[in-house]
């Protein structure tokens, strides 16, 4: 690996990019903020002393189609890194572009999911069911908002020819952060719908 | 967000390690067993034949995808053990976290002598 | 390398001014800020004491109503806790990390500007309510569910869920930055088994930092959901359970036992060996009981709960833990003592404060044990037994390694001695305060004294010692005062120091005292763990060899203000009555954040 600190102006004492090692302890951190809100979900669930509950509201297929699109998301991401890598200008326009839409219909499915669950009498404020499932997925769609707006940004800066294969690194942790974003997903997918 | 790919820190290491990366047909093959895995995961809380087994499956499957996608899409398979390290030691601490709290609130209760 | 980013054109010359403070990224610079502002709340804090013992001199005193003596112990515990022991203990990482690894700056300089000034502007919003009368006053822990808006309508919880909030996205990312400076920007031949011990331990604390504060954040957003938009994690009506609150605050709390105290550890761990000049004895046994205290300091948090009838299988497995993470503990003890044994000792202030350190951490180390056992810890919970336990671990442990660290790394800060003969008087004054204050505290708890209680009635019979307990507190607070004299009068007048005044042994004594900007004019070759008595003229001849030309900084910026600021306001807002307007802090943020990831140098 010294050859690579070597071929660097300056010396780190791995060869690996320094902001990746943080981010990648900036995921570690993030997994303990998704592990205890999981956990609270867990430890509340089946004790909501008033409906709506759980088989009331959720619909499996629906959820099964959102938890499809953002898998999806995240082989667009790779093939948006590959591109960027490669420096396939169309590629990365395309992929990332394709990723960040992916990601706007999830978040579509979720407000759809949210507004629905409103009209069938479930808040924020109904039971602890509401609460733990709101304040849970309301997060986990939040970081999904912040990663959009984050690939919109490269896009755009791909459409005006700034993003080549010297700037990879860049997609590389924006992908490292969606393809967290989609684990967390798969996680809660299992955790909150599909053990009810 | 607060980081930013660097503008002098070049991507020179990663592109070095770019070859290691996998290619596109592996990226589709997993795409693909990701979603195998997701029907998989659907259709076990609708077979009421499995209901008895359905919790350990359905733990054992999302285990699985998680993996996947952590290894490949994300690279730690290909990636420096550095990178693993920041990573699944924290990830531990949650998995122990998630554990321990069902444990305390669901499972020892019943056990209780008085 | 990381640094390079914000590169400027080497502005390898000191700059001067308000602004260069408020725009510098420079590690140098962010830690004296670090360090000056806590120790500005370690005098806030140490009022807030001084107060609740005036009031506790004699039974059935008046001089403090009761809400308001809530509010002072509540702040005096939060402000020690998340005001001076924490970011005092990363002003150190902040100064020595780089220094001791032979690094020019931390891995992540703006970012670093970031988190301290989310600390300043957290510190002082959760201060301000203080000032104004309207301080949290549902102690530090704040329990469930006194915190909920039915119990605590008024501001003051809001203070301390939102203010803590705001603190930990500081430390969170200060974690993240001191990992990877250690992991990436170690000089060449530092293989992490060549690393200084305050270093291991500084990578061992932010590991804990980056894990333990994710679970108190998430636990606070469910208290500042609960107040402001009605959800229901702890509103009992609603079938919530208040344990669950107890487990969360306990999941980061005890591992935050260690971040404070581990800091410690690696201070003493560098000031024993330099002033018995041995090399520090069993110097990986120290290396991976350091680990071994921050992973099993994982699974101990329940030890804090006995008296709320977690039932016997829970007590008995976190009582067993409790008592296995002493062994750990201990081994580093003993590891002192072997490194002063047949050592040349010279009791500098520095050391006297170490050697006291060992000491006082020791007992608070065994009266902690006697709480691991689950039907003694229900006799001493909540009494003024548990006071004197942590005060004995978090002033004996922590504070008294702050100040040998304080007098070890001083010359190397401003270039000149502190005085030693007022080091002295510092020195003794406050051993003799502190034992003072917090011996007596053991009895008071056996004989039924309770904590966090206003008052107590005459015929208790506890008059006296606790007497004797405000007289130790007002010596220790004497002691102080000679201490900031003494710094104040040394920043300018002290005896000038030298490279290396006490014959270190680390990286940071092979530089000019105080270190130019660039800290090193060549990075260093290590290849021994004690570089400056293994291999001096080496590393003399490397640093001599090289100049500063050409060496790029970071340039300054102002970007992590106003992020800071936006950060600030995205949690501050909570306390508006209009569930948009956090999202204005949001917005600023992201515009700041926005700026700084495009700004050109």
């Amino acid at each position: 690996m010294s050859h690579a600190a070597a071929a660097d102006a300056h010396h780190t004492s791995t060869g690996l990019p320094t902001w990746k090692i943080g981010f990648w302890t900036f995921i570690g951190s993030e997994s303990l903020f998704f592990g205890t809100l999981i956990s609270t979900y867990m430890v509340y669930k089946g004790r909501s002393l008033v409906g709506p509950y759980p088989p009331d509201v959720f619909s499996i297929p629906l959820t099964t189609l959102s938890t499809f699109v953002l898998l999806m998301s995240s082989l667009l991401m790779v093939l948006a890194l590959n591109a960027v890598q490669r420096g396939d200008r169309r590629g990365s326009i395309l992929w990332l572009f394709g990723t960040a839409f992916f990601g706007a219909i999830f978040l579509g499915c979720q407000a759809y999911e949210f507004t629905h669950f409103y009209h069938v009498g479930l808040t924020l404020q109904t039971n602890l069911f509401g609460s733990s499932f709101f304040i849970l997925t309301g997060f986990h769609g939040a970081h999904v908002m912040v990663g959009i707006v984050w690939l919109l940004i490269l896009w755009v800066m791909a459409l005006r020819g700034q993003l080549g294969p010297q700037d990879a690194l860049k997609v590389e942790i924006a992908g490292l952060y969606w393809h967290f974003v989609d684990v967390v997903w798969i996680a809660i997918f299992t955790l909150v719908y599909l053990l009810q | 967000m607060s980081f930013e790919p660097g503008r002098a820190e070049t991507t020179k290491v990663a592109a070095a390690e770019e070859h290691a990366h996998p290619g596109t047909r592996t990226y589709l093959r997993i795409a693909l067993i990701l979603t195998v895995l997701t029907a998989a995961e659907v259709a076990v809380i609708h077979i009421p034949a499995l209901e008895a087994v359905m919790v350990p499956v359905l733990l054992v499957l999302t285990v699985a995808k998680f993996s996947l996608v952590v290894m490949y899409y994300m690279h730690l398979k290909f990636d420096s053990r550095i990178f693993t390290g920041v990573f699944v030691a924290p990830l531990t601490l949650a998995v122990g976290v998630i554990i321990s709290l069902i444990l305390l609130f669901k499972v020892l209760p019943k056990y209780n002598p008085w | 390398m990381a640094i390079a980013q914000a590169t400027t054109h080497a502005s390898t010359k000191p700059q001067t001014g308000i602004w260069s403070w408020i725009t510098t990224v420079d590690h140098k610079r962010i830690g004296i800020l670090y360090g000056v502002t806590s120790l500005i709340f370690l005098l806030i804090g140490g009022i807030e004491a001084l107060l609740i013992r005036i009031q506790l001199m004699r039974p059935e005193m008046s001089f403090l109503d009761p809400d308001t003596y809530n509010q002072l112990f509540t702040m005096h515990g939060t402000t020690m806790v998340f005001l001076v022991g924490m970011p005092i203990a990363v002003a150190f990482f902040n100064y020595i990390i780089p220094l001791q690894i032979g690094a020019r700056d931390v891995a992540f300089p703006r970012l670093n500007a970031l988190s301290y000034w989310i600390f300043l502007i957290g510190g002082l919003f959760m201060t301000y309510s203080v000032i104004a009368g309207i301080a949290p006053n549902v102690g530090w822990f704040g329990y469930a569910p006194l915190t909920s808006a039915q119990y605590s309508p008024g501001p003051n919880v809001d203070f301390w869920a939102l203010g803590l909030q705001i603190l930990g996205v500081a430390s969170i990312m200060g974690g993240i930055n001191f990992i990877t400076t250690i992991i990436n920007l170690r000089a060449p031949g530092m293989t992490l088994m060549r690393m200084p011990l305050f270093t291991w331990m500084a990578f061992v604390t932010s590991f804990l930092l980056i894990t333990a504060l994710p679970v108190f954040a998430t636990g606070l957003f469910f208290v500042t959901f609960d107040r402001a938009w009605g959800t229901n994690f702890y509103n009992v009506a609603a079938g919530a359970d208040p344990m669950l609150w107890q487990h969360i605050f306990w999941l980061f709390g005890h591992p935050e036992v260690y971040i404070l105290i581990l800091p410690g550890f690696g201070i003493v761990s560098e000031v024993i060996p330099t002033f018995s000049r041995k090399p520090l004895f069993g110097y990986s046994i120290m290396v991976y009981s350091g680990i071994l205290i921050g992973f099993i300091g994982w699974g101990v948090w329940a030890h804090h709960m006995f008296a709320v009838g977690m039932g016997p299988i829970a007590d008995a497995f976190f009582a067993a833990s409790t008592m296995i993470i002493a062994i750990p503990t201990g081994v580093k003890i003993f590891n002192w003592l072997a490194t002063m044994w047949g050592g040349s000792l010279r009791f500098t202030t520095a050391m006297l404060f170490a050697v006291a350190m060992v000491g006082m951490f020791t007992i608070g180390g065994i009266s902690g044990i006697h709480h691991s056992v689950a039907p003694s810890n229900l006799q001493q919970t909540d009494t003024y037994y548990v006071v004197a336990h942590f005060h004995y671990v978090l002033i004996g442990g922590l504070i008294n390694a702050i100040f040998a660290g304080i007098y070890y790394w001083f010359p190397k800060v401003t270039g000149r001695l502190l005085n030693e003969t007022l080091g002295k008087w510092h020195f003794w004054l406050f051993i003799i305060g502190v034992n003072m204050t917090f011996f007596p505290m053991h009895f008071l708890g056996l004989l039924g004294m309770p904590r966090r209680i206003f008052t107590y009635p005459a015929e208790l019979g506890l008059a006296d010692m606790n007497m004797v307990v405000t007289i130790g507190a007002f010596i220790q607070a004497i002691s102080v005062l000679i201490f900031l004299a003494n710094v104040l009068r040394s920043v300018k007048r002290g005896e000038l120091a030298g490279p290396n005044p006490w014959g270190g042994l680390t990286l940071e004594w092979a530089i000019p005292s105080p270190p130019p900007v660039y800290n090193f004019t060549a990075i260093p070759e290590v290849r021994s763990r004690e570089p400056l008595w293994a291999e001096p003229e080496s590393i003399e001849k490397q640093l001599k060899e090289a100049s500063p030309e050409g060496i790029h900084m970071p340039g300054p910026s102002f970007w992590p203000l106003v992020v800071a600021i936006g950060i600030f306001l995205s949690m501050a807002l909570f306390m508006v009555d209009a569930w948009w307007a956090p999202l204005v802090g949001v917005l600023l943020t992201f515009f700041g954040v926005v700026n700084w990831a495009f700004e050109k140098n």
